[in-house]
């Protein structure tokens, strides 16, 4: 914010005086429209940030919207004004106005002036690019492989040998406790976007070609994003949902998550784990401890630990894991899990086994 | 008048009998080299085509007018968007506004046609058959059953999305022909425009001596080789990957994704100012005629044109901040696109200059003006904004670039077309637009365009991507959704309205004059519609508004200049 | 067209430039950003090919070929500046000699692709190496062809006698084509020949 007081100073006081006034005008109708909104009912507002680089990008952008919004209101009093105190009146003598050609001086202010607006806005950008782009990674920090696929996530959870599907899980970072987490962003098949626009800006995921970014969100909650480059027929629905938990929750969670899968020898459940590793569905989804281990879909291991299926799309209640199952494509258009064709009661069985994959 | 300029009004009052045959008269059409009739050829065709990519954007309107629609599918809703883009940059907007620098660039340098009449001929004939190579696809592209495909990848096409393996079918090859053919016919017409420019002037006609819109088709005309160029590489690229098992953009053989992303907006960007420039050349000639003064500040004014054409070749990666560039790399382009709104930032105030202490007189095309100053001063101003790395992080990809970039597109070139339509039909017809209906069409367009894009901008900041199919409720979304959706209707029934105006006033409009602006450039010292070859005497000019020295001897320019 | 007196003093269209220089000038800078595009990504994919081969294994540097083609340049040079001066046995000789040459560097690129392409089974698919190289170094032998091409028609109406002085600026604006093919090849040559290998 520096900057921009030397940028009044070369302005005369008046000027000074809209800045501050605009300024506090746009802060107000921002906070007003979006900030003091319920977050619930927004919960992708890029201007109610809970971690550092979404912040920093938040204070920047009400710096940029105020200098724009000076400009906009100073050239737009000048066009009205001119609209209105030039126009040709009813008793016009038919003669033309003075013919000017130029202002060498005019023309010289409104050159320099912007470009001194211009290397202002410039610095503090620059400023912002290098705090979230050069971070240093601490040597603490949580570190995840995202990789995109069409059209699910996956989460690599590296330093603690697993992978899990769709819900990222994070610890909330606290000044007193930090423990940002950052993330190494691939691709699988095409160019996909992870955003989730109250933690971090978005960044491209491109197949071959290895992107980073980081988040360190400083309150507890579940925070919604989606995919945000195109990447075919269901793109709209490549949704993400990160849950930053207390310190505690996310232990206990990262240690449910690495034991493999609960063996329940009941007999229904038994049915179902022969109908599924039966059946096509273990040549893309893994359940560690079982046979099945294909790479194509999401990781199946835990799927009862998860609130969503389908990348975030419908509630996972056993009702709608039945529909998926039975097809996937009339609840989200373009995906790549085939229907599974199942007789009623086989349904019900391969039910009952995922049921017990808590 | 001239015999042929105004074949369908002028055959209609005729009786029957001495009536040509339409089969005669089309034949007229498809064989002239004439660079007026070319000129409407184009208008003509870019207004076809405005009306399908306007039919694709409402589609696409009424599916996210509400959260979780399935009035289209997702297929079909990826392939509007796809075409939408392709058809309103490549086969409106450049062909309307090439037809205006056809039509108008000779009769202002007073020439009697462009340098090469007939590679003007064969450059329009490239676009429109690359336009009806775009729209075959929806019958071609999927093979025998005419099921229809057409591409569906966004009209960026990031690799590796058009790829054999995500883009079967031949709809990609329809794409990629059609921009190819076409961008032949654009490069024709830039090799045209330039050495029109360059070598047909009158006598007198110094290059400071050229009308503004003269100079800045000139400025855009050069640009066009190296905008149009790149993409056409690209596509000879793509086009090898596809047909010849090449890997430039293949992923899986240690091609890079990115490559493609770099080509297609080293073409991409400078094509926003390819477009920008002319329209910046319809407001140099309105704005001053209907404040009666000359153009403030003309050397600064052209060379904030060229500064603008040189440094839109360098802020192309603005584009892909999101693609995880080093930091200083980021900075450097943050600092060439900021730097880019100082030229534009001159232009806008020059205009405002002229119009200040003059008499501005309120007639539809300066409406159309006024209205492209207000929003291209806020679409300049959310540009400036987007330039800022880290903004874009946030707002890249949403909705708000959506909106910023309607705002150029519509907000500026389309108002400033408007406000050149309303201008110069007198020109190519012999008749005034209906000025009551002109009122009408801009209001409500105005109206339509800010329901429409507008909210936009808040959904953006409500972290609403573009390009999905659907969205869920909950996001705060819905409601701004809905608003836009409806000013597509608005902005429909004024453009129903400007097309019924064209058409009535073609028909039954006042007859206009000569020079019904009390205007100052050559075009307007000939007749309306000029003859077939423009100028009987060819004019000898001592200035740059050559009618203001005929019309004031007491006082003329040149004295000044 | 002939009832309207063309009406231009001679004195205000000397001060214009040409429209046949001014086109051909345009179009060699749009052809100019095409080649840049390619070039760019020949050097960005130098060395980033998964398997093999590489550009040392396969490419024998083409020293007859490249030596041919830049002297046509000097050749056809001569043929204009004869023409100019109204000797039309000269013009024609040098047209000639021109369109020879570039039909020799043809040649050779013909012959040495057949080596790669029969021989070695290296193809415009076996990797990002053949991709780009057949792609850039195609492009440039598309344009010696289109060149060629030119030049064999004028060649055919020189022979029967029907390019006369005052075609001379036509045949420049020809020539202008030809300069920038052989001026392309040089770039091409480096990158292809001395940096990428």
């Amino acid at each position: 914010m520096s900057a921009k007081t030397g940028l009044s100073h070369k302005r005369a006081r008046g000027w000074a005086r809209i800045e501050a006034l605009t300024c506090t005008v746009i802060t107000g109708a921002v906070s007003r429209l979006f900030a003091s909104a319920p977050v619930g009912s927004q919960p992708t507002n890029i201007f109610a940030p809970v971690s550092t680089p979404a912040d920093e990008l938040y204070h920047l952008s009400l710096f940029d919207l105020s200098v724009c919004a000076g400009i906009f209101i100073v050239v737009f009093i000048l066009l009205v004004y001119a609209v209105m105190k030039f126009r040709r009146r009813a008793d016009d003598d038919g003669r033309e106005p003075p013919q000017i050609y130029g202002s060498d001086q005019l023309e010289l202010a409104w050159t320099v002036l912007p470009i001194l607006i211009v290397v202002v806005l410039f610095l503090t950008s620059a400023r912002v690019i290098h705090t979230v782009e050069d971070a240093r990674e601490p040597a603490n920090a949580l570190r995840i492989t995202v990789v995109g696929h069409r059209f699910w996530w996956e989460y690599r959870y590296v330093q603690y040998g697993f992978v899990t599907a769709d819900e990222l899980h994070v610890p909330v970072s606290t000044p007193r406790h930090p423990w940002p987490t950052f993330l190494t962003l691939l691709s699988a098949d095409t160019d996909h976007g992870w955003w989730v626009p109250r933690l971090a800006g978005k960044t491209d995921v491109i197949p071959n070609r290895v992107n980073h970014t980081w988040i360190d969100p400083h309150r507890v909650g579940l925070y919604l994003g989606q995919c945000s480059q195109f990447c075919g027929t269901a793109h709209a629905m490549m949704l993400i949902r990160v849950y930053v938990q207390t310190r505690a929750q996310f232990e206990a969670w990262l240690k449910n998550q690495q034991t493999a899968a609960a063996n329940d020898p009941g007999p229904a459940v038994t049915a179902g784990r022969r109908a599924f590793e039966s059946t096509a569905c273990i040549n893309c989804h893994t359940v560690r401890g079982t046979v099945a281990d294909g790479r194509f879909g999401p990781d199946l291991t835990h799927l009862m630990s998860r609130q969503t299926l389908g990348s975030g799309v419908i509630p996972n209640t056993p009702e709608n894991l039945r529909r998926w199952i039975q097809g996937p494509p009339a609840i989200k258009p373009g995906v790549e899990m085939p229907p599974m064709n199942l007789s009623s009661r086989q349904l019900n069985e391969l039910v009952a086994y995922l049921e017990t994959l808590h | 008048m001239a015999p042929d300029s105004m074949p369908i009004a002028r055959a209609l009052s005729l009786p029957r009998s001495e009536r040509k045959p339409w089969l005669e008269v089309l034949h007229e059409w498809v064989i002239t080299v004439d660079h007026k009739k070319i000129g409407v050829m184009y208008v003509l065709y870019g207004l076809l085509f405005m009306v399908a990519g306007g039919i694709e954007a409402t589609l696409m309107r009424i599916q996210l007018a509400v959260p979780e629609a399935r009035f289209v599918s997702p297929q079909v809703f990826n392939r509007l968007f796809t075409m939408h883009g392709t058809t309103m940059i490549f086969f409106v907007a450049m062909p309307i506004l090439f037809g205006f620098a056809n039509y108008l660039v000779p009769l202002m340098i007073g020439a009697r046609d462009m340098a090469f009449p007939r590679l003007n001929a064969f450059s329009f004939w490239m676009t429109a058959f690359g336009g009806l190579l775009l729209y075959f696809s929806y019958v071609g592209g999927a093979g025998v059953y005419g099921a229809g495909s057409a591409p569906s990848f966004g009209w960026w096409a990031y690799a590796p999305l058009t790829s054999p393996a995500f883009a079967r079918g031949h709809s990609t090859d329809f794409w990629t022909l059609a921009l190819l053919v076409s961008g032949v016919g654009t490069v024709g017409f830039g090799v045209n425009t330039v050495a029109t420019i360059l070598c047909m002037r009158c006598p007198g006609m110094k290059l400071t001596k050229m009308p503004l819109l003269v100079w800045l088709n000139l400025v855009m005309g050069g640009m066009l080789f190296f905008t149009i160029s790149p993409l056409t590489a690209a596509q000879l690229m793509l086009m090898i990957d596809r047909y010849l098992g090449g890997h430039f953009f293949d992923t899986q053989a240690g091609g890079k994704a990115t490559l493609w992303m770099h080509f297609f907006w080293i073409f991409g960007h400078p094509e926003v100012y390819v477009l920008i420039i002319p329209a910046f050349a319809f407001l140099s000639e309105i704005v001053p005629v209907f404040s009666r003064k000359a153009i403030f500040g003309y050397p600064i004014m052209v060379a904030a044109t060229v500064g603008i054409g040189f440094i839109s070749f360098g802020v192309w990666a603005h584009h892909l901040y999101t693609i995880d560039m080093p930091s200083y790399g980021q900075a450097f382009f943050v600092g060439m696109s900021l730097a880019i709104a100082v030229p534009t930032g001159i232009k806008i105030f020059n205009w405002l200059a002229t119009m200040w202490g003059g008499k501005i007189w309120l007639a539809t095309p300066m409406l159309f003006c006024v209205g492209f100053l207000f929003q291209f001063l806020i679409a300049g101003l959310t540009g400036v904004i987007l330039a800022n790395a880290p903004f874009d992080w946030q707002l890249g990809n949403s909705y708000f670039v959506v909106a910023h970039f309607h705002y150029v597109i519509v907000g500026g070139i389309l108002f400033a077309l408007f406000g050149a339509f309303y201008y110069w039909f007198p020109k190519v017809t012999g008749r005034m637009m209906d000025e009551t209906l002109g009122k009408w069409h801009f209001w409500l367009f105005v109206i339509g365009f800010h329901l429409t894009f507008d909210p936009m901008h808040i959904a953006g900041i409500l972290g609403m991507p573009r390009r999905i199919w659907t969205y869920q409720p909950g996001h705060g979304w819905a409601i701004w959704n809905m608003i836009s959706t409806f000013g597509v209707f608005v902005q429909a029934t004024a453009i129903l309205i400007f097309v019924f105006n064209l058409i009535h006033s073609y028909l039954q409009g006042a007859q206009a004059g000569d020079d019904p602006w009390d205007a100052w450039t050559l075009e307007w010292s000939t007749s309306s519609p000029p003859p077939p070859y423009n100028f009987a005497v060819i004019p000898e000019v001592k200035s740059r508004r050559p009618l203001w020295d005929l019309k004031h001897p007491e006082d003329p320019d040149w004295q000044y200049e | 067209m002939s009832t309207v007196p063309a009406a231009i003093p001679s004195s205000w269209a000397t001060r214009l430039p040409r429209r046949g220089h001014i086109g051909m000038l345009s179009l060699v800078a749009a052809e100019s950003a095409i080649f840049s595009i390619f070039i760019v990504a020949y050097i960005y994919y130098i060395g980033k090919s998964l398997s093999g081969p590489t550009p040392r294994q396969i490419l024998v540097v083409p020293v007859f070929g490249t030596v041919c083609l830049l002297s046509s340049s000097l050749t056809i040079h001569l043929a204009v500046t004869g023409l100019r001066k109204g000797r039309a046995r000269v013009f024609k000789a040098f047209w000639a000699i021109t369109a020879a040459l570039g039909a020799i560097f043809l040649t050779g690129t013909a012959l040495d692709w057949r080596r790669m392409i029969y021989k070695l089974g290296f193809t415009i698919r076996t990797n990002l190496f053949g991709t780009t190289y057949y792609s850039l170094v195609g492009l440039h032998a598309f344009h010696v062809t289109v060149g060629f091409i030119m030049l064999a028609i004028v060649l055919i109406f020189a022979l029967a006698g029907k390019v006369r002085q005052e075609h001379a600026e036509k045949c420049e604006a020809l020539s202008i084509y030809w300069h920038f093919v052989d001026a392309v090849w040089v770039v091409v040559f480096t990158v292809v020949y001395i940096v990428g290998r």
